[in-house]
């Protein structure tokens, strides 16, 4: 009896210890309301997702009488081969050349001026160039749309691919100046000095020891802007007008204009629209990730 | 901005640097300062978008001033930024202090609490659209009658919907901010409070929440000047209404220019979306934050 006794008080000894130590790193473990919300967003986040992919791939026939959120059991492509014959295939390397054809200029030439003010803090004029891109950070540059049309309308730009491009590249500019001047002002001097010794100009200094140092943040910015100018809806919307000059955010939109009972094509399309950053994404999120929050890290 | 230490050797007349300012400057100047100079500029005059352009003076801002859409508008525009702060803030914080445990599950629900933002704007709101359809939406489709609503087409609802997709497209966003602020809190500070006996929860509002102060400005000032830009998903997904309920600044302007052919008022509207995002970022910066510069990050 005292044996049993004294096992039991033993056992509960040891399950106290047990409790004891395992407390410790419980408490340190979780802030169980984060981890609520946490769990709870999953959900948010996650079902309008899958219902985008499963939906996109069922029969528009069979669309209404299945339920929503169970996978089709014999998947199709069919609306995804509506949407590509719908010219989206266009569309696709109207973006593309958007995208492209702003995102270089844009980082090359803030790469550029951000050297400039960097190098040559000293010099009025270039503090004064860039107090003028922190401006142009502050105010919202959508506001300027109307003028931005008047202009495109006066250089016989309106409905052309670059009537999207000059003004993207524009609203680039400031955050990309800001970005890389800081990268740039972290390039030891002595380099820039040795460069000098060796008899080098500003240009080669530029390309040559400058880029290949900031080559993370330039990577940075150009997703940033990229992404920007991929997904931009206005300028599409106020700077064109003919569809075959459309860009896919716009087509989108027009889509499911005119498609808007046939769900499953319509949401084919913003899977079809999104696939290309998605795939970016598989690839390098963490590039991408801090390609958004640019600008935060220092 | 800090001055550049390294002693600037002299440069003559000669040196390139200006001129490798020059594309940016060009381009900006352009695209973006004359244009902002013209949207004043337009707004003392008349315009159809198309036709001659004239001189009216005060006509334009007496026609925006004196017609009760303005007030309207400025009211919905702070209704959905005072509304979409409150919920996206605690939440963003909440799911920043989550993910900044450095967990192997947590990482990976990262990955998918980030797809919203590669998405569109015009993406979400034409998935929404889709998905809210009363006839044809996820909720007629399980036959739930409470999610079967005309969410859309009634005024309140509609107005609940866009705060709701706006939460769910840039809560990710905030959080991945509010997670790099968590990270940077010493962890000295935690392991102090606990041999203090404070728990998880005690801790999340003595240590983290009073530590995430700049961070809370910073985020905030792109939440609220951000929101004075949601064009795209409000116009794809209401077109601002049903009726002019969810017509925000920016539509109204979109909407006068574009679809009413008066450039001169819309131009008007532009102007008072630059002086309202103006003050507020100032605002915001009185308050502590350190660059009211990166406002524009959440815009476009």
């Amino acid at each position: 009896m005292t044996t049993t006794l004294t096992k039991a008080q033993q056992s509960e000894q040891a399950a106290r210890r047990e409790r004891q130590r395992r407390s410790r790193p419980a408490a340190r473990r979780s802030n169980w309301i984060a981890g609520l919300a946490g769990w709870i967003w999953l959900v948010v986040v996650a079902v309008p997702l899958y219902w985008i992919l499963i939906t996109s791939l069922k029969a528009q026939s069979r669309y209404y009488s299945s339920n929503p959120l169970v996978p089709s059991s014999d998947p199709t492509l069919d609306n995804y081969r509506l949407v590509i014959e719908s010219d989206f295939i266009r569309y696709f390397v109207n973006s593309v050349v958007v995208t492209l054809g702003a995102v270089v200029p844009a980082v090359a030439f803030s790469f550029m001026a951000a050297y400039a003010i960097v190098r040559g803090w000293r010099m009025r004029g270039l503090r004064v160039i860039n107090g003028l891109f922190l401006m142009g950070l502050a105010i919202p540059l959508q506001a300027t749309v109307i003028p931005v049309y008047l202009i495109i309308i006066k250089l016989k730009l309106y409905d052309s691919l670059l009537a999207l491009i000059l003004p993207s590249t524009a609203f680039a500019i400031p955050l990309s100046v800001l970005v890389l001047a800081n990268f740039v002002r972290d390039i030891p001097k002595e380099l820039f000095d040795s460069m000098r010794v060796d008899g080098a100009t500003e240009w080669t200094t530029l390309w040559r020891l400058a880029a290949p140092l900031t080559r993370p943040a330039i990577l940075t910015v150009s997703i940033y802007n990229g992404l920007t100018i991929w997904n931009g809806f206005l300028l599409p919307l106020v700077l064109t007008q003919s569809p075959d000059r459309r860009t896919l955010p716009l087509a989108l939109w027009t889509f499911q204009g005119q498609y808007g009972v046939n769900v499953p094509a319509v949401l084919a399309a913003v899977v079809l629209t999104t696939l290309p950053v998605l795939v970016l994404y598989a690839f390098g999120r963490r590039q991408l990730l801090s390609g958004l929050t640019a600008g935060f890290s220092r | 901005m800090s001055a550049l230490t390294s002693r600037p050797p002299r440069r003559g007349p000669r040196s390139i640097l200006p001129w490798l300012a020059a594309p940016a400057l060009v381009v900006f100047v352009c695209f973006a300062v004359i244009p902002l100079v013209g949207v004043f500029v337009l707004s003392f005059t008349t315009w159809d978008g198309i036709g001659a352009i004239h001189a009216s003076g005060l006509s334009s801002w007496r026609t925006v001033l004196t017609n009760p859409g303005l007030p309207h508008a400025l009211w919905v525009t702070f209704l959905v930024m005072i509304v979409s702060w409150a919920v996206q803030t605690p939440l963003s914080i909440l799911l920043g202090t989550f993910m900044a445990d450095r967990q192997r599950y947590r990482a990976v629900l990262g990955v998918v609490y980030f797809v919203p933002l590669l998405l569109s704007s015009a993406a979400i709101a034409v998935a929404y659209k889709a998905l809210l359809d009363p006839n044809f939406g996820l909720g007629a489709g399980l036959k739930i009658k409470a999610l079967s609503q005309d969410w859309l087409g009634r005024p309140g609802l509609a107005f609940g919907v866009v705060v709701f997709v706006v939460s769910w497209q840039f809560i990710p966003f905030h959080s991945l901010i509010y997670q790099g602020g968590v990270q940077q809190i010493p962890k000295s500070m935690y392991e102090a409070a606990q041999l203090d006996g404070a728990g998880r929860i005690r801790q999340f509002f003595s240590i983290t929440l009073p530590q995430l102060k700049y961070t809370i400005i910073t985020s905030s000032t792109l939440m609220v000047v951000g929101s004075l830009t949601f064009f795209d998903l409000i116009w794809v997904l209401t077109e601002g209404g049903p009726g002019d309920a969810t017509r925000v600044l920016a539509l109204d302007m979109y909407k006068r220019g574009w679809r009413a052919s008066q450039m001169g008022p819309a131009s008007a509207i532009a102007v008072i979306l630059v002086l309202v995002g103006l003050a507020l970022a100032l605002l915001l910066r009185r308050l502590g934050g350190r660059d009211a510069g990166e406002s524009q990050l959440e815009g476009a």
